[in-house]
């Protein structure tokens, strides 16, 4: 088992205009992108959507091969989705019926749709994680929650405990791969037998493993403080995010597309 | 003498395919004997690591054969699971594996997994305790509430009571005070003494390498660049400078000492050494 294998975190090195967007404006462009793609209604509007997502893999760079394996995890719920719409959506046109079981010409249509749509959902959101560091991502979910903190939702320490745990996914990673090696020397087997016998030899991997995570933890909380952590009040930035000029042009870019879709949805397209 | 390990060719790749592909080995030829004391030294991230981790097969070559006892270790998965019992691998802070309820318990983990009686591995974690100077009454202990010392111990005596013809230890005296280097240095020696074992000991310090090991192989960069005594490896003093290694104390004082006129032997590396060489020199001059 290659632990390392494992693209958790997921962001792709690179150095194209997506790569270098303010995440702010790709969090709130792929909020907008997954409500037009929820309000496409037609080949045309599904097609428009098509296109644009896949000018901006294009200009990404990311590997297409990437972004399907990615979508590997997904493929029992897009089979699932697809054979409920296919059998229980009511329509005029039957195209079989078997037994209980009836296929109409809207059944297809709408489970090509949903697993389209769900398809291109999943793969924004990738597009979103492979082009932004973690680090990014988490400040830009904490500054587009900044308004929250006027009702005392902790913005700040939800974010920074979204970074750590983000900061400390490789590291746990390599930890559990260097202890799975030790006892894999000592001869444990995680691979054979029995479901049950397989989670007994787990029981060598985790106690090392929760040992480590909360030695980590008291490490890092100490060494905070010694740098005088003490929440985000008065907490300057070292990475401060502004929205440049290519910034605004996506953000009413993404809004105009929202809009379009919805007219063209109207006009029953 | 024998080999007992061979790697042929050995290539070792790591993420392959992706953006954060890196060749850790580069078509390495090794070769570890039976019964002989073998340090392997190199900087942090020349591939040391990834080399002993083939040793016993925890890693699969990308390309290349490993070989124990002329058999490619990777032929048959009986034979690979059989090669982790006969290699013992020792990882750096081993402490950090321990996870039973009693010190007995975990240095029985391994003898255990081998399938071995009850009465065989009981006598096994009592020789493996007694060999790195445990004492019996700590065998019932947790192993949390030892000192750092004591769990390291007890760790190298986990892999030891599976009585491996060959004991690879990756800096097993990485953070310990000077006394605990002396006595894990010891242990090791009582047991290549004692089972004739072929000892692997990966380190970065020189000095340590230099007084315990009969034969060198310096690993840089993912490739073996030079082999052989102490006293031959050393004489590279310039190369293993360069690659971030640097030499014993005693021999780069001799090394600067000959550099200024002295006519003493340049391959000298420990103290002993030194002063059986000052002394010739004084008796020629």
């Amino acid at each position: 088992m290659a632990l390392k294998d494992i693209t958790l975190g997921q962001f792709f090195p690179g150095n194209s205009p997506l790569h270098r967007m303010d995440p702010r404006t790709k969090l709130i462009g792929i909020v907008l992108y997954i409500v037009a793609l929820f309000l496409a209604k037609s080949v045309l509007t599904y097609g428009i959507l098509f296109a644009l997502l896949a000018t901006l893999i294009a200009i990404s760079r990311v590997p297409l091969k990437s972004i399907l394996r990615g979508m590997k995890p997904v493929v029992f719920i897009l089979i699932f989705t697809a054979i409920l719409n296919l059998l229980y959506t009511p329509g005029e046109t039957v195209l079989l019926k078997w037994w209980i079981l009836t296929v109409t010409l809207e059944g297809v249509r709408t489970a090509i749709f949903m697993v389209v749509r769900i398809m291109m959902l999943i793969t924004a959101t990738f597009l979103l994680t492979y082009t932004t560091s973690p680090i990014l991502l988490t400040d830009g979910i904490e500054n587009l929650l900044g308004p929250l903190k006027r009702i005392r939702v902790p913005v700040h320490e939800l974010a920074m405990m979204m970074s750590i745990a983000l900061r400390f996914i490789p590291t746990l990673i390599e930890e559990t791969d260097k202890i799975m090696s030790a006892q894999r020397a000592r001869g444990a087997d995680f691979e054979s037998g029995s479901l049950l016998r397989r989670a007994k030899a787990l029981v060598p991997l985790l106690v090392p493993l929760f040992i480590s995570a909360f030695r980590r933890a008291d490490e890092l909380a100490v060494a905070m403080e010694c740098r005088c952590y003490h929440g985000g009040e008065g907490r300057t930035r070292l990475r401060r995010l502004t929205y440049r000029a290519l910034d605004r042009v996506t953000i009413a870019a993404a809004l105009f597309l929202c809009a379009g879709i919805f007219v063209l949805g109207r006009f029953g397209l | 003498m024998q080999p007992i390990i061979e790697t042929k060719q050995l290539t070792h790749i790591y993420s392959e395919g992706t953006p954060f592909q890196r060749a850790a080995l580069n078509a390495v030829d090794f070769t570890a004997y039976r019964g002989e004391y073998l340090g392997i030294i190199g900087h942090t991230g020349s591939g040391k690591s990834t080399l002993i981790q083939h040793l016993n097969g925890l890693l699969k070559p990308t390309s290349g054969q490993v070989l124990y006892e002329g058999q490619d270790i990777w032929s048959d998965p009986k034979l690979t699971r059989q090669t982790r019992f006969n290699v013992g691998l020792v990882f750096q802070y081993p402490e950090y594996q321990l996870f039973e309820e009693t010190v007995y318990k975990d240095i029985a983990f391994g003898p255990g997994n081998m399938g071995l009686a009850a009465d065989e591995i009981d006598a096994r974690v009592r020789r493996a305790a007694a060999f790195v100077g445990l004492k019996e009454d700590l065998l019932d202990k947790s192993p949390f509430e030892l000192s750092g010392g004591q769990k390291r111990r007890v760790a190298i005596a986990g892999v030891i009571a599976m009585e491996p013809k060959v004991l690879i230890l990756d800096e097993p005296t990485a953070g310990l005070d000077p006394v605990g280097v002396e006595s894990v240095l010891s242990n090791i020696r009582d047991y290549h003494l004692a089972h004739n074992a072929t000892i692997i000991l990966v380190s970065h310090s020189m000095e340590e390498v230099a007084r315990s090991v009969d034969r060198l192989v310096v690993v840089n960069d993912g490739s073996i660049p030079f082999q052989g005594t102490p006293a031959q490896v050393f004489r590279h003093g310039q190369e293993l400078e360069d690659m971030g290694l640097g030499v014993p104390q005693m021999t780069r004082v001799f090394n600067r000492l000959r550099a200024m006129g002295a006519n003493i032997d340049g391959s000298v590396y420990t103290v002993e050494q030194a002063r059986a060489a000052i002394l010739r020199a004084k008796g020629v001059g």
